[in-house]
């Protein structure tokens, strides 16, 4: 087996063209962790920009309805851009300078990582061009506009679904292409070697804050810590703290979409492992190895495969994952936001499901943590629709056809991660 | 093993020849699975060397439009894994070795050992595996021993020395050098990049090296052919065959391209 194996999970499933641009990387990445000019520069952009530490939040009055138990936010919803989705993106852009190169690429589900990708880019003016799905174009025509303004390029892609994963295989076309002065920005913690282990260093800071703020503010380690999973990243930012502190218990909650026997992208309750975008993990496939497509109401959970770390965390038997559909994430999210005055992001919602599963199992002694990886602004017409907040009609008149060619020109501005 | 499947009996007699060999690639299913096999078994009539018998896959991320179009064809026809082997039985029936090119979870998902004994049983000469290093393959570098199938893993411009070192070494059959970074598909020029690459390859391996990506006229395939073991062509027979018009006209197209290209790995000759 190669290096980046998380047991069985990992490794390098890529072109041999882009295996000089992984070492690269790779060796970049391991220098710039031990250099203190990084370090320092990182921490300062962080703190200045980014706006870290991120605060917690008890949120009683959302507890009575998680069975009592002591619930403790981690804000990510705060960050600059909206999401822990930054805190990596400006690490990467950071490292790409280092390297010498000039331009990034990135891809994005429906827009959250590829507007932090933008903003770093123009931070630190670097060339960027984001892949979309040109089905997520259509639908997120809000955060293409964001990502235009900021300067980058938005492709629409057209092949196989038109989604996020095909938006990924297309940008490693691209990398391929013009790996000499192009760094591909991951959103997430999967990929060939080191962009999972990468892409987690660079969100650990998350759960190194949080568990000195949950010391702090009650003076013992939470009992769980909660979080949502998609390709996995704001899990594996808030779970690497704590993974050496036996007593705390990992959850993270899968996107259930409309439950087992529907459309979901729930890879641990249904999958297998296989290969897909360059590592080994978990992964939603047919008889033949073909990929099957995902589905859930937030288009950052909505993936075939997730990060590699995970699956390992879960055949370790050191992390657990759970479920929560579209009903009970859409319910958690409009409980957030009626008791504690929070519009979470749907992805973070999912885990505030889970969270609202285990307060009443664990009970009103436990503590629980729960990653608030985003804010829902984004998210608005999507639960506009959900609750039927829009009257129909302008319903009818607000939401464009998305047949136009130009991934810009027409959309509802439904906006996903 | 009591018989060697792999393709180096070819190459070498096509050395001896004093020229390159060609070799052609088609997606299994394609139109759909029956015509795609007559084409392939086309191909081989009419002076296509070794066949590279395309699996199709959802994400394929090594390859240009016209690839991606024709295996999503492919998908949506209901070709499978296993009509691969089909194929590969009927090219060898046809008198040529076949190799089957496929991203790595495909194999992984039907079972490595499975696989391999099901395509040495098909009459495959090996496999071509785009997206699987030699760091990984432990698992296939075995049961291609075991088999007596041909690994063919593909080295690129990018390739460092140390590289072309470690992938060579697990080669068998002959090394694919992707003449250019990128996808696959029609280049106008095939550029200095692949000479480069051919002799940086050749100076660590005797294995035949063979270039890939770009070539779609016998004049490009003459050129690559005064300094590399093989010439391959896939993209401009993908668009051949998905030309317009009855099947049987657009494979009487694909036989001129062959036959255009066989001129070329002779004109180029040594």
């Amino acid at each position: 087996m190669s290096a980046g194996r998380f047991g069985q999970f990992g490794g390098r499933y890529v072109p041999e063209a882009l295996i000089p641009a992984l070492e690269q990387l790779d060796e970049a990445r391991l220098s710039a962790m031990q250099d203190p000019g990084f370090l320092a520069e990182l921490e300062h952009l962080h703190r200045t920009y980014t706006g870290r530490p991120s605060i917690i939040t008890e949120v009683p009055r959302f507890a009575a309805h998680a069975g009592n138990a002591r619930v403790i936010l981690k804000r990510e919803d705060l960050n600059h851009t909206g999401s822990h989705k930054i805190n990596n993106v400006i690490a990467q852009a950071l490292l790409t300078k280092r390297m010498g190169k000039t331009r990034v690429i990135a891809e994005t589900g429906a827009g959250q990582h590829g507007v932090a990708t933008a903003t770093a880019a123009a931070l630190m003016g670097l060339e960027c061009r984001v892949y979309m799905g040109k089905v997520d174009t259509e639908r997120q025509a809000l955060n293409v506009a964001r990502m235009r303004m900021l300067g980058a390029e938005v492709v629409a892609v057209e092949h196989g679904s038109a989604t996020l994963k095909d938006a990924i295989n297309e940008a490693l076309r691209d990398w391929v292409t013009n790996v000499e002065r192009t760094h591909y920005l991951i959103g997430t913690v999967t990929g060939p070697h080191p962009f999972p282990e990468m892409v987690r260093d660079f969100h650990r800071i998350i759960g190194v804050e949080a568990r000195e703020q949950v010391l702090e503010l009650t003076g013992r380690l939470p009992d769980a810590v909660v979080a949502c999973v998609g390709g996995g990243s704001n899990a594996m930012g808030i779970f690497h703290r704590f993974i050496e502190d036996e007593g705390v218990r990992l959850v993270g909650v899968e996107a259930g979409g409309e439950g087992l026997d529907g459309r979901h992208a729930a890879r641990f309750a249904t999958a297998v492992p296989g290969v897909l975008h360059g590592a080994m993990s978990y992964l939603m496939q047919d008889e033949d190895g073909q990929t099957v497509e995902s589905h859930s109401v937030s288009a950052g959970l909505d993936y075939p495969s997730v990060g590699p770390e995970h699956s390992h965390l879960r055949d370790s038997g050191r992390a657990e994952y759970v479920y929560a559909t579209d009903t009970e994430a859409m319910e958690a999210f409009a409980l957030l936001c009626r008791t504690e005055g929070i519009i979470p992001a749907i992805e973070s919602a999912h885990a505030l499901a889970g969270a609202m599963v285990l307060g009443r199992e664990l009970g009103p002694e436990a503590t629980i943590l729960v990653n608030l990886s985003g804010r829902g602004d984004k998210d608005m017409h999507t639960a506009a629709e959900w609750f039927g907040l829009v009257d129909d009609v302008v319903e009818d008149e607000m939401v464009p056809s998305g047949e136009s060619d130009d991934p810009g020109a027409a959309g509802d501005g439904r906006t996903q991660l | 093993m009591s018989v060697d499947l792999g393709v180096s009996g070819v190459l070498a007699r096509c050395r001896a020849e004093g020229r390159a060999a060609l070799i052609g690639y088609l997606p299994v299913g394609f139109p759909d699975v029956e015509g795609s096999i007559r084409a392939m078994v086309a191909m081989v009539e009419s002076g296509v060397d070794i066949v590279e018998v395309g699996l199709p896959y959802s994400d394929p991320l090594m390859d240009g439009p016209v690839i991606q179009h024709a295996v999503e064809t492919a998908l949506a026809g209901g070709a499978h894994v296993v009509d691969g082997f089909r194929a590969t039985r009927a090219i060898r029936d046809a008198g040529a070795p076949a190799l089957v090119m496929s991203y790595w979870n495909l194999i992984l998902r039907r079972g490595v050992d499975r696989y391999a004994a099901e395509l040495a049983a098909a009459g495959g000469a090996g496999l071509i595996t785009p997206d699987l290093i030699p760091d990984e393959a432990n698992e296939w570098i075995a049961a291609s021993e075991r088999e007596g199938l041909d690994r063919v893993f593909l080295v690129a411009p990018s390739s460092t020395p140390e590289r072309l070192v470690r992938v060579t070494e697990a080669t068998r059959g002959f090394v694919y050098a992707a003449s250019t970074m990128g996808v696959t598909g029609e280049r106008t020029t095939v550029g200095s990049a692949a000479r480069d690459l051919v002799d940086r390859t050749r100076a660590v391996t005797d294995l035949p090296v063979c270039v890939g990506l770009g070539v779609s006229n016998g004049d490009q395939a003459a050129e690559l052919a005064q300094y590399a073991d093989g010439v391959i062509v896939g993209t401009a027979f993908v668009r051949t065959l998905g030309g317009d018009g009855e099947l049987g006209a657009r494979l009487d197209a694909l036989r001129e391209l062959s036959t255009d290209l066989a001129r070329g790995v002779r004109e180029g000759a040594r």
